[in-house]
């Protein structure tokens, strides 16, 4: 019988080594994966590079991560928010590398890489900053950027109801970047708020099949 | 104020809200559009009630509505900006390659940005002051200015110190070339052709000559 649901984070997070590339699901507060970042934090791994949409705020979550000093690299769109103080201090002391991505090509590069897509072709950023350097392609009359994959060792993203076999459900616009982290990372792990027998998911609304996901972690209603 | 020289008569701007009334003015039944964070917002307050317009959000939602009474407030579901808002019926939720998809494919009608600075070939600049030590952050800036079929900019005509933000080439970061269809500012609203803006309107009875005076860029009016 298949099972990857499990109540053991050590087990699931047991392969996260120094230098893994770790994708973390979430917008903004809406999504993000927090009991599963607070294993991260409580997990020995560093030099690790992070892909997320934001680089956290206040001092919980992934802002905690980076302030544990074991990421050396964040690959995101937007991370200057509402106290979002901790990365400002750390990418002004050149303590954090950051490669920014406009969050379009942030979410197609990592689709890209679940689809085994060796990247793309984009108008976005054509003649900014954020494509300097970048081969360009004149095509059909349009000026196009070209951007890479993203791969990943592991994703941490939240659904809202798992069952066994990994299928997942998501709750509102909590979806986000959850779907196409869990097709591109090589594994990952959903925490959920409730574990489902198999087959309560109604096939017809499942949004990411099990096949894209390796641990799923009952936490509960959110903290 | 402002006090043109040449000109002797006072700017009469309007207000933040009666511009996102202006844009509103242009929003017609059943167009897709995309409200950027920030002065943008606005102009969801001023959409027609009986009429259906689908506001779409970067995070993953089609058919946004008005922010919840306090009691409903769901952190699963916010807006670009972060804040809590609503879903209308008949809206739905997908993940962000999908979300994006709708912008870079060009699906969705009307992008509505705030800017620092659009010049007269319709090249946007509103993610980076160009400041050495500023925090870089773009979101979904790029992919909005480039997708959308018409990007709209909303932004005061002038800084606080008096310079035009209608230029003829853009001294801040790009965010987009040539991506840029109308400009609605204080003074007025402004199309771009390829012989530059051309004066659609003047607010409060204001002249040509005395918006021209503080605009370093010629204004045309249409044949």
């Amino acid at each position: 019988m298949i099972n990857k649901v499990t109540d053991s984070l050590a087990q699931a997070f047991s392969g996260i080594q120094d230098g893994s590339v770790v994708m973390i699901g979430g917008f903004g507060g809406s999504g993000i994966p927090h009991e599963l970042i607070e294993g991260l934090v409580a997990q020995n791994a560093k030099d690790l590079v992070i892909i997320t949409n934001n680089a956290g705020s206040g001092e919980t979550g992934i802002a905690a991560l980076l302030k544990s000093r074991r990421v050396r690299k964040i690959i995101c769109s937007y991370p200057r928010m509402a106290n979002s103080h901790i990365f400002e201090t750390l990418y002004r002391s050149k303590e954090i590398e950051l490669e920014l991505t406009p969050q379009g090509n942030l979410a197609e590069r990592i689709r890209a890489q679940g689809a085994g897509i060796g990247g793309f072709f984009t108008e976005t950023a054509f003649g900014t900053l954020l494509a300097q350097g970048k081969e360009t392609r004149l095509i059909n009359g349009k000026n196009y950027v070209f951007e890479s994959p993203l791969e990943a060792d592991f994703a941490l993203i939240k659904g809202y109801k798992g069952d066994r076999w990994g299928n997942l459900v998501y709750r509102k616009a909590s979806r986000n970047f959850g779907p196409i982290m869990a097709m591109a990372a090589k594994t990952t792990i959903a925490q959920v708020q409730e574990v489902v027998e198999l087959g309560v998911l109604d096939p017809e609304q499942i949004i990411t099949p099990g096949i894209f996901v390796q641990h799923v972690i009952h936490v509960g209603e959110p903290i | 104020m402002n006090q043109p020289s040449g000109v002797g008569l006072t700017l009469k701007p309007i207000s933040r809200n009666e511009m996102a009334q202006k844009i509103a003015s242009y929003i017609v039944e059943g167009t897709y559009v995309n409200l950027g964070i920030g002065m943008p917002t606005l102009v969801a307050n001023y959409l027609p009630p009986d009429k259906e317009i689908f506001l779409h959000s970067e995070n993953g939602i089609l058919g946004m509505g008005p922010a919840p009474q306090d009691a409903d407030i769901d952190w699963d579901l916010i807006n670009a900006g972060k804040q809590p808002v609503t879903l209308l019926t008949g809206g739905s939720y997908f993940h962000q390659a999908d979300s994006f998809a709708m912008m870079r494919g060009g699906h969705i009608d009307i992008s509505v940005l705030g800017g620092f600075q659009v010049s007269q070939t319709g090249d946007l600049a509103n993610w980076h002051t160009g400041e050495v030590d500023a925090v870089p952050a773009v979101g979904g800036a790029m992919d909005l200015a480039v997708g959308a079929k018409k990007t709209y900019v909303m932004m005061e005509h002038l800084t606080k110190d008096g310079k035009s933000k209608l230029v003829a080439q853009c001294t801040y970061p790009l965010t987009g070339i040539g991506c840029v269809s109308m400009v609605f500012t204080d003074l007025g609203i402004f199309e771009i052709l390829p012989e530059g803006f051309f004066v659609v309107e003047l607010f409060n009875e204001m002249s040509l000559a005395q918006v021209q005076a503080v605009t370093p860029v010629v204004l045309h009016t249409y044949p």
